[in-house]
């Protein structure tokens, strides 16, 4: 067994928030080259300029990329051989994302009862995600989720005899519905399969992806591609205003599901695609 | 971010300057704006109704649609880009009506803001949304004017300088993000 204290697991999410909110990770940044690059839109190659720009002001500044710094959605794979001291991980995990977002001076976006509405000021709870691993290492990932994608999230309940052609349509449909409001040029997140919370879960998981990495399966890789292409045929470019390069990447993930069903999910995230990660 | 053409605009806005502005022109405004997002909306229209004052008056105003993240040390804002305006759509229409000229945010809107716009004169402006810290510097001071326990969502008063903009939505009938995406479909 291996002790670990929680205080140090607040800390290095205080240390992920941080840098997840200011530092563009470096796979979007080249995407984001190459999509200018690419774009044939006049104003869409200057939003793609402003963006990238944007990026390096961020980070020379100390200042958020985006001012939405999201609700923090949390991955934590945890050891079997990991002993926690001093409390529980999700008791860690908030007071690492209360301290990082008020020491590295982001904004606080949740609110603690979803009528009410009253701010809960340390932009606590974070989400959570926990999985057991083999071995005795904690791996933690913090990944911002801003609400102007968040928004756009779609499930689908499939025919399960819908086939591929269905799967495509639904995920062409939902960015075309979402249109400029998750800041284009957007990542697809696809979670195929499961249930429906699990479809939900693993498309979000599906972002956490580097960009240009391949798919699971060549079946798996030929769909997103396809996918891809559609949504860059709808025209709707980046901010929305116009062009070719409405997403850089899509990523779909796959579970076995029921014989009765096919669950498909559908998260966006926007070009502000922000994740850090850290091992303890 | 640039469009066509490059038009410097200064608040309060007039008339004759609303009604040059077409969409896919690029905008460097300057001068005096207020930041209001949902929450600050709802209490606007809440005092509308109830004939209570507002935070600000509305003619001839610039609603920003945005909540900035804390100012570091020494510098008036955080980062501060556009939010997604179609949340205010149910209010934007009352707003313009009482005088209300422009709006800046990102993504499409209703129809019936649309038709406001053309109505009374108004303008909707897009900024580069996620281009928060680049819009930052447009930012010259800002302090809180109302509504000061919404937090991020509190209306702010923001003097801004040359803050790059393109008109979404003129009074000629004009819609950048349904003209655009027409324009590069396959
Ligand atoms: S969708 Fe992303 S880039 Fe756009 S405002 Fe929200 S967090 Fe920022």
């Amino acid at each position: 067994m291996r002790l670990l204290h929680v205080d140090d697991i607040s800390l290095t999410i205080a240390e992920l928030c941080y840098r997840a909110a200011v530092c563009l990770p470096e796979d979007m940044r080249h995407a984001l080259k190459i999509a200018e690059d690419a774009e044939e839109s006049p104003v869409g190659k200057s939003v793609l300029r402003s963006l990238l720009e944007n990026a390096d002001i961020a980070l020379a500044e100390g200042l958020p990329i985006c001012q939405d710094t999201g609700m923090a959605v949390v991955f934590a794979d945890i050891g079997v051989e990991v002993l926690l001291e001093g409390g529980t991980l999700e008791q860690a995990v908030n007071r690492g994302i209360a301290r990082g977002y008020k020491e590295g001076r982001l904004r606080k976006s949740v609110v603690a009862h979803p009528l009410e509405r009253h701010n809960t000021g340390d932009n606590t709870p974070a989400v959570l995600h926990l999985r057991q691993i083999e071995g005795d290492r904690l791996r933690l990932a913090v990944a911002p989720k801003g609400f102007g994608s968040e928004n756009m999230t779609r499930l689908f309940m499939l025919n399960p005899t819908a086939g591929e052609e269905a799967v495509v349509e639904a995920a062409v449909h939902a960015v075309d519905e979402a249109g400029a409001n998750p800041c284009p040029p957007v990542v697809v997140g696809i979670g195929l399969g499961g249930t429906a919370e699990l479809a939900l879960e693993i498309s979000k998981r599906a972002l956490l992806r580097p960009l240009a990495t391949p798919a699971a399966s060549v079946a798996a890789g030929n769909l997103e591609k396809r996918i891809l292409e559609r949504i860059n045929d709808l025209g709707i470019g980046p901010a929305g205003l116009g062009g070719r390069i409405t997403a850089l990447a899509v990523h779909l993930e796959e579970y076995p599901t029921h014989i009765a069903g096919l669950p498909m999910a559908v998260s966006i995230s926007c070009h502000a695609l922000r994740h850090a990660e850290a091992v303890l | 971010m640039s469009g066509e053409r490059v038009i410097k605009l200064k608040t309060p806005l007039i008339p004759q300057a609303i009604a040059d502005l077409h969409v896919g022109d690029t905008v460097l405004l300057s001068g005096i704006i207020h930041t209001a997002r949902d929450a600050a909306h709802k209490r606007m229209l809440e005092a509308l109704e109830t004939g209570a004052m507002l935070p600000f008056p509305l003619r001839g105003e610039i609603i920003y649609y945005a909540g900035p993240s804390p100012a570091p040390p020494g510098r008036p804002i955080g980062s501060i880009g556009p939010t997604t305006s179609y949340r205010m759509d149910r209010f934007a229409p009352r707003l313009i009506e009482a005088g209300l000229r422009g709006m800046i945010g990102k993504g499409e809107r209703s129809l019936e803001v649309a038709e406001a716009c053309q109505r009374f004169g108004a303008v909707y402006l897009a900024a580069a949304g996620g281009a928060a810290a680049l819009l930052a510097r447009s930012v010259t001071s800002a302090g809180v004017v109302a509504y000061e326990d919404l937090g991020t969502e509190a209306v702010r008063r923001l003097e801004i300088e040359d803050m790059p903009l393109i008109v979404a939505l003129d009074i000629h009938g004009g819609d950048i993000y349904r003209q655009g995406r027409e324009r590069y479909r396959r």
